[in-house]
């Protein structure tokens, strides 16, 4: 006890050089600590904007980007599903249910999403959160529009806002001015992709199009108060998610829709395209990782090197505790406590900083980048990390204790 | 009164910090429990080197060596350790105290390591015999100050503090009058052996300066009774 007292006690006399090693120890442990937890919150993130779909659909093509434009509105689609096919789907004896995604259009960097009622009656995210309006009803008429919480938040819209939408993503000059949109409803915040989108009915996505030809809009718009749904035929959407009835009969749905003949269609498991998006990053993860593990080892290295050059001015210190019947345990215990007072206090500032700037960063990285980051616990693989540091601060420890020790036997009780 | 008759007993030691090169024979040295012994070498005759085989610091390759009723040479390393902590007291020539604990607890510093001088103090606490012995040393309105602040003069008084403190059986002084003038020189004499005496501590009082010899019962010359380097 007294040992402890006089190691933390010989810490706060040299504050300062005490104070920097910590400081320098806690930055390299916010940078390994800090990627781990990005890592694993956006991993949990990206996990918990979907839940019990079994099955997303799109046109043939690559799993990741289906699942990334389909979900996370990142990228986009290039190529289409068929309404007919859809509703073969929709209706298959398997099937519980289904949710079509029409994308393309966008407003002032939103993504618009043209879906049907069961978008917010059966989506999931995060276990079996559903989706709730904060204020109005869900889209209903042709130019219905329900805003996700971030653009209702960003966009200061309110319900009986009229929007215009663009065709095609950022910056498009297409713009659908002959047809606004109403805002009628605003979803509650989910902490998810569903937040950064505007909603709209399949209806609506087609009125928007309507009279277009080869992509390119009529010459004479035609104004909204002539568009009814009869006359209005949806042709196609991107991507519908799926739910089967039993989750044994997925992988035979799967094989079915990715061998389905009419059209070449692509069916993914969330989790597993998931799973290759975390390999794909994974390279990067390692990368960094090394480099804050380096930066960890030169934090180390920094108290090593602050406490191996204070023994020369710790030599009378040294002879005064000899004198008083320190043993060479005691001793060594001083100095490794000491090192490891730095390495724990200089990892528990770290861990502290990691939490705080994440709880810092989460919003503004959801908004601006679309990456929704969960603030996860403290894994065992940062516990490990922290474990390490600590005992490798112990261990260095034992450096500057046997020279002084050495210097005490040589010293003798004379440090004059 | 003391279960020894001598506080050490030193015979034919010979050290040295190489085996092979011998610093420092010793034939014979005796110092009576109780007494105040002046023991006299210029510089580089071995006197720290004899403090270090006293206080079981070092350990010579033969001889005996007997300190305050044990033989050091047949204990161990920290055995030799805590018998310092525990039973003797020590006196730097200078730089004696730890630069980041306060005046009181620089003097409570041996009893916090060792529950014997805990156990010998003569105040009910730790605390109040830090007070009564800063009081006695003219240090008590210093006692939560920073070492730093104090002048050597004070510095030396508390070294005392910390040397008597808890009643040790042997008080060992390693030139502890050198960095003072000759004024504080005797002021500092005369509170050393006063509160040697209260504990009933011997006392070894190393020094190159012969001037100080009559204040003493006995003056040894290390010269006399070693033989370096041979």
């Amino acid at each position: 006890m007294t040992i402890l007292r006089l190691a933390w006690q010989s810490l706060l006399s040299r504050k300062f050089t005490s104070g920097l090693t910590i400081f320098s120890i806690g930055l390299s442990v916010m940078l390994l600590v800090g990627v781990d937890c990005i890592r694993q919150g956006a991993q949990q993130g990206f996990e918990g904007t979907l839940s019990q779909t079994d099955l997303v659909v799109g046109a043939r093509g690559g799993s990741l980007p289906l699942l990334l434009y389909a979900v996370f509105h990142l990228g986009s689609a290039n190529n289409e599903i068929s309404w007919d096919t859809y509703q073969h789907f929709a209706h298959h004896p398997a099937v519980l249910w289904t949710i079509p995604l029409a994308m393309g259009d966008s407003h002032r960097g939103f993504r618009v999403v043209a879906t049907d009622d069961n978008f917010y009656e059966h989506y999931r995210y995060r276990g079996d959160h559903s989706l709730q309006l904060a204020q109005g009803s869900r889209a209903e008429g042709i130019f219905d529009a329900v805003l996700g919480s971030t653009v209702a938040a960003q966009l200061h819209y309110h319900l009986g806002e009229k929007i215009v939408l663009s065709h095609g993503l950022e910056g498009s000059f297409l713009k659908h001015t002959a047809d606004p949109y109403t805002v009628v409803g605003i979803l509650a915040r989910t902490a998810t992709p569903v937040d950064r989108a505007i909603y709209i009915t399949l209806w609506g996505d087609e009125a928007m199009h309507y009279g277009w030809q080869n992509g390119a809009p009529p010459l004479q718009a035609v104004p909204e108060s002539q568009i009814h749904k009869s006359d209005l035929q949806i042709k196609t959407i991107s991507a519908f998610l799926l739910r089967t009835r039993s989750r044994i009969s997925t992988l035979f749905l799967q094989r079915e829709i990715n061998t389905y003949k009419p059209e070449p269609l692509t069916a993914i498991i969330p989790a597993y395209a998931l799973e290759d998006l975390w390999s794909v990053l994974s390279a990067a993860d390692i990368a960094l990782s090394l480099v804050s593990g380096a930066v960890l080892v030169v934090g180390l290295l920094v108290m090593l090197t602050a406490l191996y050059s204070s023994l020369n001015e710790r030599r009378h210190e040294m002879a005064v505790l000899r004198a008083v019947g320190l043993n060479a345990r005691q001793i060594f215990a001083l100095f490794i406590f000491e090192s490891t007072l730095i390495s724990a206090v200089g990892a528990g500032f770290g861990l502290a900083a990691v939490y705080l700037v994440l709880f810092a960063i989460r919003i503004p990285v959801e908004n601006n980048y679309g990456i929704p980051l969960v603030m996860v616990g403290i894994s065992s693989r940062v516990l490990s990390y922290l474990g390490a540091i600590v005992v490798a601060g112990a261990l260095l420890g034992f450096i500057p204790a046997i020279r002084a020790y050495r210097n005490a036997l040589v010293d003798g009780l004379s440090a004059t | 009164m003391t279960p020894f008759p001598e506080a050490i007993h030193l015979q034919r030691i010979v050290f040295g910090y190489n085996p092979r090169r011998t610093v420092l024979r010793v034939d014979e040295l005796r110092v009576e429990a109780g007494k105040r012994v002046f023991v006299y070498g210029p510089s580089g005759s071995g006197k720290t080197t004899l403090l270090g085989l006293i206080t079981g610091i070092l350990k010579p390759q033969q001889g005996s060596c007997r300190v305050l009723g044990i033989e050091t040479t047949k204990i161990s390393a920290s055995a030799r350790d805590r018998l310092r902590g525990s039973q003797m007291g020590y006196i730097f020539q200078s730089f004696n105290l730890i630069p980041y604990l306060t005046v009181r607890q620089n003097v409570a510093l041996p009893c916090q390591v060792h529950e014997r001088r805990r156990r010998n103090i003569l105040a009910a606490t730790v605390h109040e015999e830090v007070e009564r012995l800063a009081r006695r040393l003219d240090l008590e309105t210093h006692l939560d100050h920073n070492v730093k602040q104090l002048s050597t003069g004070q510095q030396q008084r508390v070294a005392i503090a910390r040397a008597v403190i808890g009643k040790p059986s042997l008080v060992i002084a390693d030139e502890p009058t050198s960095a003072l003038d000759s004024d504080r020189r005797q002021a500092f004499m005369d509170l050393l052996f006063e509160v040697c005496d209260e504990a009933g501590a011997t006392l070894v009082f190393v020094s190159h300066d012969r001037s100080l010899m009559t204040h003493f019962h006995e003056q040894i010359s290390l010269g006399d009774i070693s033989r370096v380097g041979e």
